[in-house]
């Protein structure tokens, strides 16, 4: 519950405030977020199986945000930036949906 | 990296309470661990909001390659080349408009103040100004019109810029002047009598020297049995109220 609520008032202060995202990452945003949904929707999983943790729930979200920076940082370097932030957006895409068919599986038995 | 596949496999062995139960456990019953998913999942949601704002804003040219800005850039700089000349050649076009619209304006005013000039002269506009007011009682009727044209015509010689005559009679260059038959003067077709009131329009001082001198009109209306009385002398303000409608000239035509 507290959880739910935490990200409603995180939405919500996006809206009130509207920050505009510094231009030096700009680049890093969208695939940071992909990565914490994946993070999250990990959790939840692990939640509804019982083994939810919230040291490794903290750990894995900041590392997958880290990661998937430095995945897009490195790219860019390398003249790839392109190309490896569609990889990364698709792996995670792909475990997304399989933590998610998970989760459904769970709550739905289905 | 987040709780895997790998860490979690869909076969492990499901505990004793089921998933659902620890979901409405954590919603009703929510824990203190709950927190840090909480401040976590808040940064999330103001990422997320902060992207898609991100997105929606203007991208023409996020996704163009080298050549198509380029070209893009060609575009918008010749666009921005035409756009300079026609502000050119509009600024051109509204200097040249306040010049002639300046120079109507001169020739307005000129021509407005040549019309106050010519409405003074031929006595279309009230006017008003410093002069002298003069006074001619004629008891015995003696005033013939010579007098009163030699009054008239000292008054000119004086400078009298506007005349008017018992505030009734306007004197210009076509004023008539006869003599009534049973006393009197008629001017312009109006019979006059005495007294008679003349008011004239000019330097006061000089106009009452042009009268009051030996053998002048004050002596010759004397020697008639009249008398002559010049208001104050100095008037500041004389006021000619009386107007005449201009006639257009019939035969005379101006010269080409």
């Amino acid at each position: 519950m507290i959880a739910f609520l935490g990200l409603v008032v995180g939405v919500v202060l996006g809206l009130i405030f509207k920050p505009d995202v510094p231009l030096s990452m700009e680049p890093y945003l969208p695939i940071a977020v992909v990565a914490a949904l994946d993070a999250v929707f990990g959790a939840l999983r692990a939640f509804l199986d019982g083994i939810f943790d919230d040291k490794v729930f903290v750990v894995s979200f900041i590392s997958n945000v880290l990661i998937a920076a430095m995945i897009v940082f490195m790219g860019d370097k390398l003249g790839v930036g392109a190309q490896l932030s569609t990889g990364v957006v698709v792996v995670l895409g792909i475990r997304i949906f399989s933590n998610v068919a998970a989760i459904r599986r769970h709550i739905f038995h289905a | 990296m987040s709780e895997r596949d790998s860490e979690y496999p869909e076969s492990a062995e499901p505990p004793e309470a089921t998933g659902r139960d620890r979901l409405r456990a954590s919603v009703f019953k929510p824990s203190r661990g709950q927190t840090v998913v909480a401040i976590l999942l808040a940064v999330l949601g103001f990422a997320m909001v902060l992207q898609a704002r991100e997105t929606g804003s203007d991208d023409t040219y996020a996704g163009l390659r080298q050549d198509e800005l380029i070209q893009a850039l060609n575009g918008l700089s010749a666009a921005s080349r035409r756009a300079e000349n026609d502000i050119n050649s509009l600024e051109r076009t509204r200097s040249s408009l306040q010049n002639n619209s300046e120079k109507r304006t001169a020739a307005l005013a000129q021509a407005q103040k040549e019309v106050t000039t010519l409405g003074i002269l031929a006595g279309t506009i009230p006017t008003t100004g410093p002069g002298i007011r003069i006074t001619i009682t004629d008891p015995g009727h003696m005033l013939t019109i010579n007098s009163l044209l030699d009054g008239i015509e000292e008054l000119r010689d004086a400078g009298a810029e506007a005349m008017e005559i018992n505030d009734s009679v306007r004197v210009i260059a076509q004023t008539s002047f006869e003599d009534g038959s049973g006393g009197g003067i008629i001017v312009d077709g109006k019979l006059l009598n005495s007294p008679y009131s003349i008011d004239a329009i000019g330097d006061p001082e000089t106009l009452d020297k042009a009268l009051d001198f030996t053998g002048g009109f004050n002596d010759e209306i004397q020697s008639l049995g009249g008398g002559v009385k010049v208001s104050d002398k100095r008037l500041d303000k004389v006021g000619i109220t009386v107007v005449r409608t201009p006639v257009a000239p019939q035969y005379a035509h101006t010269v080409q």
